[in-house]
């Protein structure tokens, strides 16, 4: 859990962060999205201390960030930005060694550490170990990237902007990747971005940011339905808001008892997609089937239609 | 692309061959270098061994070398970092005089400071080594990648850390650029010193201009030069494999 007290920091005279409060939970992903220059960046770094808060404190897990010094905090908490920085000099598992060894485990523990990750990233270990950064694709990269900085198992991984430089096939296949490995490890993830789509796919709550305040923190559902601010609808998006609730709920979540004709769908997928493939062949229910095929219910476009509405 | 580092290969062991049978058997040289003497004089230097003077020559130029890598890569460090930032100017002014103040001229301040021999050869070619060796530190420093350093704090490195582990190896290729460039000029320089008493292939050349011996010039000349382009090429060959390993292509 972070807490996060009327945080606030100050350059000069301008100030970039302003009194900021959030309670976030353990094993949740919250979001922080803006405009750039609303302070969103700057937030987050305050969490690892990279900036120094102006005002305010920092709670993880109820102990104040500043009671050691902040390299080894920061070896606590795991962190990834946009271009993922890995070192070019040093070989993918050197890499993502880096914040165990700064902790001295012992080389063994690394070792297996570090072969674990790179199969849960689904890098060969055989072929990319020993490879440099710049023998992989960028997809492969960023997954170093992360992988690196969950390598001493943090309980807070703090990302800013991680897949703003990906294009969007691999994108997308990184913000699924994404979810399974805080599932996995249960890791509490803070990400920062600018794109309103990947906040809501990936957060629990977002925290919309303006002018250094926050205007909004809510669920994403929340945040469509009862917008705050004129600057949170805009940004959240007025016109196709009611698709963006259809993407939030699953055909698993929303499907009804008993059978139907029509097309399959799977129960992981959303209302979204369900609906798009209902209009595309003119079908006016969908089968919903789990993942071992087994149907488990029936989704109509009225049912459908129906979530979309405030 | 496989013959031609053969061929530049070959050319590096004939030089190196050359060299080492001109310093262990100057004598087999003899008849090569007897046109360029007049009424008898000896055609290869015999007022002292040429092994020795080549050998104390390439040491005072390493020590040099040693001392001005120190320094300079030092203050590119000192003047890279927050706290240090505000002596920079000041450190380039002091690097930018060791290479404008012409060796002789450090030589002539301080024989009558340090006295004749090793010294006053060391002082002048540690201020005239500092320049290269600085101005690449800084370049280095200055260019590592702003992500990766951010990476580098956001992991936890400590800022020694961060400095031997992170900024000093990226930075390595440029750092051995300019060694190499100071350690190539002072070979050269490295010759003035016999002016002072300094053991060096310098000793050679000036025997030749006193008694117009144009074989010892030219011997002193191309000895010193061969130990040159060879400190090159091998200093070459040593940063292409680092900044192989650092950046691609």
């Amino acid at each position: 859990m972070i807490t996060v007290e009327n945080l606030s920091k100050l350059y000069d005279t301008t100030t970039v962060v302003d009194g900021v409060s959030l309670a976030i939970e353990r094993n949740s992903i919250t979001a922080i999205v803006g405009t750039s220059g609303s302070g969103k960046s700057t937030l987050l770094r305050m969490i690892n201390r990279l900036v120094e808060p102006s005002s305010g404190r920092v709670l993880i897990d109820g102990q104040d960030t500043r009671a050691e010094p902040a390299y080894l905090l920061r070896r606590r908490i795991g962190y990834v930005i946009q271009g993922n920085g890995l070192f070019p000099h040093r070989t993918v598992a050197e890499n993502i060694a880096t914040v165990p060894r700064l902790l001295r485990w012992d080389a063994r523990r690394i070792a297996s550490r570090v072969r674990e990750l790179l199969e849960v990233f689904q890098l060969d270990p055989a072929r990319y170990a020993e490879a440099l950064p710049h023998q992989l694709s960028g997809g492969q990269q960023q997954r170093v990237g992360v992988a690196r900085a969950l390598a001493a198992e943090p309980g807070v991984l703090l990302m800013d902007e991680p897949f703003g430089a990906l294009d969007p096939i691999i994108r997308d296949k990184a913000q699924e990747d994404l979810l399974a490995i805080q599932a996995r490890f249960g890791t509490t993830v803070v990400v920062v971005t600018h794109d309103m789509e990947e906040a809501f796919r990936l957060a629990d709550r977002v925290a919309v940011m303006s002018a250094g305040k926050v205007l909004q923190y809510d669920t994403p559902a929340v945040l469509l339905r009862q917008p705050a601010d004129p600057f949170v609808s805009r940004l959240t998006g007025l016109a196709d808001r009611a698709m963006r609730l259809l993407s939030l709920v699953t055909a698993g979540e929303a499907a009804l008892p008993g059978a139907a004709e029509g097309p399959t769908v799977a129960a992981s997928v959303s209302l979204r997609e369900v609906l798009s493939q209902l209009l595309w062949c003119g079908a006016q229910s969908a089968r919903v089937v789990d993942e071992r095929g087994v149907v488990c219910g029936r989704l109509t476009v009225e049912a459908i239609l129906a979530r979309g509405r405030p | 692309m496989s013959r031609a580092p053969r061929a530049s290969t070959l050319l590096r062991f004939a030089a190196l061959a050359l060299l080492v049978a001109f310093l262990v058997t100057p004598q087999s040289f003899a008849p090569l270098f007897a046109p360029l003497t007049q009424y008898g004089a000896p055609p290869i230097y015999d007022q002292g061994n040429l092994l020795t003077l080549a050998l104390a020559q390439l040491g005072t130029v390493c020590l040099a070398a040693a001392a001005s890598t120190v320094v300079a890569v030092g203050l590119g460090i000192l003047v890279t970092r927050a706290s240090g930032a505000q002596f920079l100017p000041l450190s380039r002014t002091l690097v930018n005089i060791g290479q404008t103040f012409p060796p002789v001229a450090v030589l002539a301040v301080a024989v009558p400071l340090v006295g004749f021999g090793e010294k006053p050869t060391l002082i002048a070619l540690f201020a005239y080594g500092l320049l290269p060796i600085f101005e690449n530190t800084l370049v280095g420093l200055r260019t590592c990648p702003p992500a990766v350093l951010e990476a580098a704090s956001g992991m936890g490195m400590s800022a020694p850390q961060r400095l031997f582990s992170v900024e000093l190896p990226l930075a390595m290729p440029l750092i051995l650029e300019g060694m190499r460039l100071s350690l190539v000029i002072n070979v050269g320089t490295a010759t003035i010193g016999s002016t002072v008493a300094a053991k060096g292939l310098g000793e050679v050349i000036i025997a030749g201009l006193l008694s117009s011996n144009t074989a010892f010039i030219l011997q002193g000349g191309l000895l010193t030069g061969l130990m040159a382009i060879l400190l090159y090429d091998a200093l070459a060959a040593l940063e292409h494999r680092l900044m192989r390993s650092v950046s691609p292509e």
